[in-house]
């Protein structure tokens, strides 16, 4: 990660910011494409904007560039107000999506251009072309045209020509979209690199997280001209702040239910076994015991005995899965056995909350939920890889019960799709140490997954 | 059989409309003039056998083209063609940039209606538009009485019958020869490129001459040859809008094959200068090509 040594202005109160957003709004005729933005980017950060196509991020950039104008609200530069300094009066080179390459000059003269503008001596400008070029790697195409080169080399040649000026600001949009994985990522280390030789301050559009991720120091979540949440990449990943932002970052199960608070100091033996037993038996009687207020409960009921009897008609034996504590399915009925009781009990730190998100399964346990948000609606956001699958029933706090449909064999690692009995998919991710043709778990398998008490993060509807 | 008829059918039209012809007004210009009815002699006709085509053959020579070279008549037409038809194309390329570059600066629902606007000439005849410049450039016409009538000139200005009319003709007969391709080119120009030059350190004027322009060369260079071509022979502006001294090729021509009825040395004029004129006509199919392959 390029921010080891805590660069971290935006916590510094004294840090002053290089941009700064103030309540911007940038509407076409009456599209809003900027919602009353505000955001601060600090000197020599890589900043990242992420979002859905048409959020407004291109937008965000030709304001900056100079080739828009906010309908209001105010942009400062270096605590300067940029709104009327033409594009070619500021300290900011802009990658564009489309490259804009020109088409009647070689890949040479492309990323000179720029540098012929500035009235710098010959040799200076052929010096600074050659590094861009061995950068980029086109020496061997800079006498080409841009239409004699490939989509992934006129992308470098793009890149070289905003680089070559060595900017106050760079703007990239969505740089490295065509190049393939290994020189996308050599790419980005080369871009992290000019990054810390230059000081450049780096915004980049991109549509790849992992590059996000990779690249920034903050990433910015866009959604329809606003912005949901500005963290590092850590934060944004491990606490989003939202579930637009939750499921729009990486892979994510989201179960969502109902909060009730726990007890912040009882014994935390007894309450995730007591659900777990309770909670597929004696369901209904549960629910006016906890949430006396709560009519969210009262269809949910009706949807259960729905759901019985057409369980009951369908497949008798899934039906039988939600009682399996005492006996499960026949092919892992010696082991809960063996493990006679989920004796040696999990270690649950007290506090957080419970959710009862799905009928027929056991709430699960987030500890490091908000007891206030007892009674409300809430979203349990879980990344796969926090999430463990396994054949035997293992002792964890929040453990359910599935059956494998569908596994997605990504090389290093799998996603395991599992069903639960009452039809919710949960994904869970497992490392392949083994070769594939001795993993033990594959379709149709009985599983149990589980995940710890703070696995999650707990987010209001 | 079809694939056949259809590769051979330009050729055949090639064949038909210009090396037949061509190959006829070049018999001639070999031939001599003769108080005869064709005006000119010898005379081969298929009946005639092969004897006869063998003398008929050896009649031919080149006496009149040698004869162009005698009398300066003849070069210094040639020059001054070449001369008027140059200063012209430049003069409709400075009127029509601008004029195409408006338009393809407009606002797109407005471009259909400027395109018909430049083609609208079209619809009446060139022979009457040309007549109606006389009506306009003329002693008593509009121009000189509406310059009189603002009190900035007291005697007529005598535009009618000078080089500058026959300037005036061309520039506005040909203007949309040079307007439709540079438009053409314009139009297709990305302003992400502009918005590219700006972004790297060019104010407007400089990114107009970095980029615009070059970008719109393939359609300057259409429309000049476009305009150059047919200028060089022109034969009705000059005649219905030039002066007694305005010297042009195709009035040249004109007056050997009507006044004179010398059909053999108004043939050898027509033949030079077809053989002037495929040097443009080359230049102009080399830079099309070219201009074909930059697109790809
Ligand atoms: N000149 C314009 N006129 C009208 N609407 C526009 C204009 N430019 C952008 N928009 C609209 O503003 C919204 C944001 O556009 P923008 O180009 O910023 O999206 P983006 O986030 O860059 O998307 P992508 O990821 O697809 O590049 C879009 O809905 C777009 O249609
Ligand atoms: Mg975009």
């Amino acid at each position: 990660m390029v921010n080891e040594t805590r660069f971290a202005p935006w916590d510094d109160p004294e840090a002053r910011p290089l941009i700064q957003f103030r309540g911007v709004t940038k509407r076409f005729g009456d599209f809003t494409a900027i919602d009353d933005l505000t955001l601060d980017i600090y000197p020599r950060e890589f900043f990242a904007l992420l979002g859905p196509s048409g959020c407004g991020k291109t937008t965000m950039m030709r304001m900056l560039a100079g080739f828009e104008e906010p309908t209001a609200g105010e942009i400062l530069l270096d605590g300067r107000d940029i709104a009327h300094v033409p594009p070619n009066r500021r300290p900011v080179n802009m990658m564009f999506q489309s490259y804009a390459l020109f088409p009647h000059l070689s890949v040479w003269d492309n990323i000179a251009f720029g540098l012929r503008r500035e009235s710098r001596d010959k040799a200076a400008i052929e010096a600074r072309v050659e590094e861009m070029l061995r950068l980029t790697r086109l020496t061997k195409f800079a006498r080409r045209k841009p239409h004699q080169i490939s989509g992934g080399q006129r992308q470098r040649v793009a890149l070289a020509r905003s680089l070559a000026k060595a900017p106050k600001l760079l703007l990239l949009d969505e740089p490295l979209g065509a190049l393939d994985r290994k020189l996308r990522e050599e790419t980005q280390f080369e871009l992290m690199d000019i990054q810390e030789k230059t000081g450049t301050t780096f915004v980049i559009v991109t549509h790849d997280q992992e590059e996000a991720m990779t690249v920034a120091s903050r990433v910015a979540v866009m959604d329809e001209g606003r912005i949901v949440q500005v963290a590092t990449p850590e934060v944004i990943y491990e606490a989003p702040n939202s579930v637009y932002v939750a499921d729009f970052i990486g892979d994510v199960n989201l179960l969502r239910g109902t909060a009730r608070a726990r007890p912040a100091e009882t014994a935390p033996e007894d309450q995730p076994q007591e659900t777990q037993q309770a909670a597929p038996d004696a369901m209904p009687e549960q629910v006016p015991a906890t949430k006396p207020g709560d009519r969210r409960y009262q269809p949910n009921a009706l949807g259960m005995r729905l759901h019985n009897t057409l369980a009951r008609v369908f497949g008798a034996w899934i039906e039988d899965e939600p009682k399996r504590l005492p006996a499960p399915e026949p092919a892992a009925a010696p082991k809960p056995k063996a493990a006679p009781a989920p004796a040696p009990a999990p270690d649950i730190p007290p506090g957080g909350i419970e959710i009862d998100w799905a009928q027929g399964q056991p709430a699960v346990i987030a500890a490091n939920g908000e007891p206030a948000l007892d009674g409300k609606p809430v979203v349990l956001a879980l990344r796969p890889e926090k999430v463990s699958i396994a054949k035997d029933r293992p002792v964890a706090p929040n453990v359910l019960g599935g059956k494998v449909i569908d596994i997605g064999y990504l090389g290093n690692i799998s996603t395991y799709h599992v069903q639960l009995s009452d039809g919710s998919m949960v994904k869970a991710q497992a490392t392949n140490t083994r070769r594939i043709a001795r993993r033990d778990i594959t379709w149709e398998d009985e599983v149990w997954i589980s995940f710890s008490a703070t696995a999650g993060v707990v987010l209001a509807e | 059989m079809r694939r056949a008829l259809l590769i051979a059918s330009p050729y055949l039209w090639l064949l038909a409309l210009f090396l037949v012809p061509f190959a006829i007004v070049l018999k001639i210009s070999l031939s001599d003039i003769a108080l005869a009815r064709p005006p000119y002699m010898p005379q081969w006709h298929p009946g005639d056998g092969l004897v006869a085509l063998g003398e008929f053959l050896g009649s031919l020579d080149f006496e009149n083209f040698v004869f162009l070279t005698q009398d300066d008549l003849y070069w210094k037409a040639y020059l001054s063609s070449l001369r008027i038809a140059l200063i012209s194309t430049a003069l409709t390329l400075l009127v029509g940039y601008p004029i195409a570059y408006g338009m393809a600066r407009a606002a797109p629902e407005w471009r259909p209606t400027l395109l018909m606007l430049v083609i609208l000439p079209f619809w009446t005849s060139f022979l009457i538009r040309v007549y109606s410049w006389m009506g306009i450039l003329s002693t008593e016409g509009v121009l000189n009485q509406f310059l009189t009538g603002l009190g900035l000139i007291s005697e007529p200005l005598q535009v009618l019958n000078t080089n500058t009319a026959v300037y005036i003709g061309i520039v506005y007969t040909y203007l949309p020869f040079m307007i439709l391709p540079i438009y053409s080119a314009l139009e297709k120009l990305d302003d992400a490129l502009l918005e590219a030059a700006e972004d790297l350190g060019c104010n407007r004027t400089e990114a107009f001459w970095l980029v615009t322009f070059p970008l719109s060369r393939t359609g300057i260079v259409a429309g000049c040859f476009l305009v150059f071509i047919p200028s060089l022979g022109e034969f009705v502006i000059p005649s219905l809008l030039g002066g007694s001294d305005t010297l042009m090729i195709g009035k040249i021509l004109w007056e050997e094959f009507f006044s004179n009825r010398d059909w053999p040395v108004a043939s050898a004029v027509a033949v030079i200068l077809l053989l002037i004129l495929i040097v443009p006509i080359v230049l102009f199919q080399r830079s099309e090509e070219k201009a074909r392959e930059a697109a790809k």
